[in-house]
């Protein structure tokens, strides 16, 4: 287990590497649908606001 | 636009008047060529400054300090390169007019040349001479920066058409330009470093120029694009 | 097959479409890339000169050949756009130049990281590519900003579709220019991936992740086009309804 973890000495680097991938995939997916969430959310206040109005 | 006309001025009179009138406006105001030309200078300055005054280093950076420099000074004098058309309503006029489009945009980016980076041109020898050039390097360094020029005046007139009217246009057109125009500051400052040391310089040349004719067919179709979508 | 384009650029049809092909495209992504990773983690053997560290290569080359294939989608949809007047299109190069911009980052770290037990340094002006991504990431960057300085959508597509356009050109150019400098540069050692020739047991997990980043690509940026399009449409009344189904106010 730890010679998987040492990667021949360059453990960290690897890790480091490898890990930085997955927080910018996960990043990547999680600003996307906060995003999708919130222009959805503004399109329905916007909507209920106009009809509130007529 | 000359009233002595009856007929409809032709394509090389419209070229040629886009010219003239930069050409005239900017020696109405000898600021919009001397500016650049003190920014240039003053630049250049600041790196012996900043890194210290030993000849070596000098003579080692020389030829980078004066391709940043240049470049950064054409920079500068790009903004204001539709700025003053757009404001007084001559960018219509130029867009409306029976010429084409692109052709009147390369009479702009000729004229921005010839009053920013001729006088530069002319103007580097004294800078390189501060910097221990050897002459043999300061005639290559002037051929570069010929065709550097050019490019870069064309290059920017994309940015400068894209920008225009922008809050903030300045900086946003650097952010633009200057990663565009790395392969001329490369191919430039390069050529000028091997010609110091002696080496080839024919391929940084060549390559110089091929940038400088490619810069010349396709950059007026992007500056006339960008002008027609500004200007809405 | 015009009307199967005509109703693909359709944006109400795209957005549900998108919908159902975002599965698609991101369980065998994430299948191919969990499986590459783990080869080329474990099963694949130590280089004979880099030891483990080659292994970044893993993630360090689909992140680099991602960043590149981003602009070209973007400058491809923005040429579309333009030429063609399809407002989807836009929408798809406004959705791809943050992932481009994302992936390039990446690009540049996981090329940093592997540079330091190299090179000795974190950074290493000599290798081309290294300049190169980090040339792109300012390119995103003036295409991001030059989309949020104008504040007309229509404008801002077509503006910001010259500049990838003009990008595009200058690409090849800028890569060119920077290989050429740096090979002026003695002694810079380029990063060989696996050394002259990679043995197939390096080399399949390496095209297992090229597949599977794509892959997931494609379903981050279907994702963010759906976005694009909700936001664009907001007004229209095939929104009103996909947010009120029954018509009346939840």
């Amino acid at each position: 287990m730890s010679d998987t973890l040492a990667m021949g000495g360059y453990g960290a680097y690897v890790w480091s590497s490898f890990g930085l991938t997955l927080i910018v995939l996960i990043i990547c997916v999680v600003q996307g649908a906060r995003r999708h969430r919130t222009v959805f959310k503004d399109v329905k206040t916007r909507i209920r606001a106009m009809e509130s109005n007529q | 636009m000359s009233s002595q006309d009856t007929r409809r001025p032709g394509i090389l009179s419209g070229f040629l008047a886009v010219i003239r009138r930069d050409v005239l406006l900017a020696w109405k105001r000898p600021g919009d060529v001397l500016n650049p030309l003190f920014f240039f200078a003053m630049v250049s300055t600041l790196f012996p400054l900043a890194i210290g005054p030993s000849p070596e280093q000098l003579r080692f950076s020389g030829p980078g300090v004066v391709w940043v420099a240049a470049l950064l000074a054409t920079l500068l004098s790009l903004n204001s390169l539709f700025l003053s058309d757009h404001e007084d309503g001559s960018l219509d006029q130029l867009i409306l007019s029976p010429q084409p489009l692109p052709l009147l945009a390369l009479a702009k980016a000729l004229a921005h040349w010839l009053t920013t980076g001729l006088p530069l041109v002319l103007v580097s020898p004294l800078i390189a001479v501060t910097f221990q050039m050897p002459a043999g390097s300061i005639d290559i360094m002037m051929l570069t920066l010929t065709f550097g020029t050019i490019s870069l005046s064309l290059l920017g007139s994309i940015g400068a058409a894209l920008t225009v009217g922008l809050h903030r246009g300045t900086a946003l057109l650097s952010l633009l330009i200057l990663p565009l125009a790395m392969p001329i500051l490369i191919f430039g400052a390069r050529t000028v470093s091997l010609s110091a040391a002696n080496d080839a310089v024919a391929a940084g040349i060549y390559l110089l120029a091929a940038y400088c004719m490619l810069a010349l067919t396709l950059a007026p179709f992007a500056t006339a694009a960008a002008l027609r979508i500004s200007n809405e | 097959m015009w009307t199967w384009f005509h109703k693909l650029a359709s944006p109400p049809h795209f957005y549900g479409l998108a919908a159902k092909m975002i599965p698609w495209f991101a369980i065998p992504g994430i299948l191919l890339v969990a499986y590459g990773t783990y080869a080329g983690l474990f099963a694949a053997p130590a280089d004979y000169q880099q030891g483990d560290a080659f292994r970044i290569i893993y993630v360090h080359v689909p992140a680099a050949y991602l960043s590149m294939m981003t602009y070209m989608v973007m400058a491809i949809s923005a040429a579309i756009g333009l030429i063609w007047r399809i407002k989807l299109s836009h929408a798809v190069a406004a959705a791809a130049a943050p992932l481009g911009a994302w992936f390039t980052f990446l690009a540049l770290i996981t090329g940093s990281i592997w540079g330091r037990p190299m090179w000795g340094t974190w950074w290493e002006w000599g290798d081309p590519r290294l300049t190169s991504q980090l040339l792109m990431l300012f390119i995103y960057f003036g295409y991001m900003a030059l989309r949020a300085a104008i504040d007309d959508p229509a404008k801002a597509d077509k503006a910001s579709g010259i500049l990838a356009m003009v990008g595009a050109v200058n690409i090849p150019i800028i890569h060119f220019s920077v290989e050429w400098w740096s090979s002026l540069h003695q002694g810079a050692t380029l990063v060989r991936e696996g050394g002259p020739a990679m043995p197939v047991e390096m080399l399949y997990p390496l095209l297992m992740n090229i597949f599977g980043f794509t892959f997931i690509f494609g379903a981050l940026l279907l994702g963010r086009i759906r976005t694009e399009v909700l936001f664009r449409e907001r007004r229209k009344r095939w929104v009103h309804n996909l947010v009120f189904p029954d018509g009346a106010q939840a």
